[in-house]
């Protein structure tokens, strides 16, 4: 990755797309196969898929009992009083 | 057809990803409660329309979207920013990069990942322009494929994935921001690659 080589270029191109599962299988191989030859690439692909992982979990949020409550008793009407 | 008696069974269990949505674009947990209420409210209404055996989530998750578009953001008075500026591939990576063995046998990625705390990633994620935003929402906190993201929003494949990754690497630049303002990264050794 350095040294801003072709392949490199290439693999930082699709990042996204093969993190996310939308490569097709002959591109995803020919992608993972220039990870295991350059591990810059491969440490900064990993580095991108621990960041999403730490994204996504530290951005949950705790249902208030309230709401859980108040969206069951709407249901509740709803059922009651069809519109 | 879905039968409308077996809803609440089937959607509940959705609460809280659809809150956690609900509260990242409304920005505000009064009003996220009350569209995930509406949410459920149309659903249910509207669930003879569902598809039984196709993928629930991402149909409530088309509700909410829709609903917020509609009612939420129409309230706001200041017309939602649609563009962001350019930001590189692995932006936070090349400037984490140059501090490897700054610390002993922790590398300052790793470090930077464990110490971001949940408080600013969410804001870092709440200052996204709005179609940024739940592009990433959809996309990498709840795991939806590009397809499923392009039915939800009702928008190309190609802009969905334009949304996204232009969302996350604008993501990154402000994670770095806070970990700069916080002291997590020193730039004076940030080495950038590529």
């Amino acid at each position: 990755m350095a040294e801003d080589k072709g392949d490199c270029v290439e693999a930082v191109h699709l990042l996204y797309h093969y993190l996310d599962g939308e490569l097709t299988t002959e591109r995803r191989v020919l992608i993972q196969q220039h990870l295991d030859d350059c591990p810059p690439c491969g440490q900064a692909f990993d580095f991108e898929a621990e960041l999403r992982v730490v994204i996504s979990q530290r951005c949950r949020e705790q249902v208030p009992d309230q709401l859980r409550e108040r969206v069951a008793d709407a249901l509740r009407q709803a059922q009651l009083h069809p519109e | 057809m879905a039968d409308q008696a077996t809803f609440a069974d089937q959607a509940m269990e959705f609460m809280p990803s659809l809150y956690t949505a609900a509260l990242r674009m409304t920005r505000n947990p009064a009003d996220a409660e009350d569209l995930v209420q509406e949410t459920y409210l149309k659903a249910y209404r509207g669930f003879g329309g569902f598809q039984e055996g196709t993928n629930l989530k991402a149909w409530l998750y088309r509700i909410l979207t829709n609903t917020y578009i509609n009612s939420y953001r129409a309230r706001k008075r200041r017309p939602e920013q649609s563009d962001i500026e350019d930001v590189e591939d692995l932006y936070l990576y090349r400037r984490l990069g140059g501090l490897e063995g700054a610390t002993a046998g922790q590398s300052a990625e790793e470090q930077v990942l464990e110490h971001l705390t949940e408080s600013e990633i969410k804001e870092a994620l709440e200052s996204l322009p709005e179609q940024f935003r739940i592009a990433v929402l959809l996309g990498d906190v709840e795991g939806f494929s590009y397809k499923e993201i392009a039915e939800i929003l009702d928008i190309p494949i190609g802009t969905v994935m334009s949304r996204l990754h232009r969302g996350r690497r604008t993501l990154q630049k402000r994670l770095y921001e806070f970990g700069r303002q916080r002291g997590l990264v020193d730039e004076s050794q940030g080495k950038v690659y590529g």
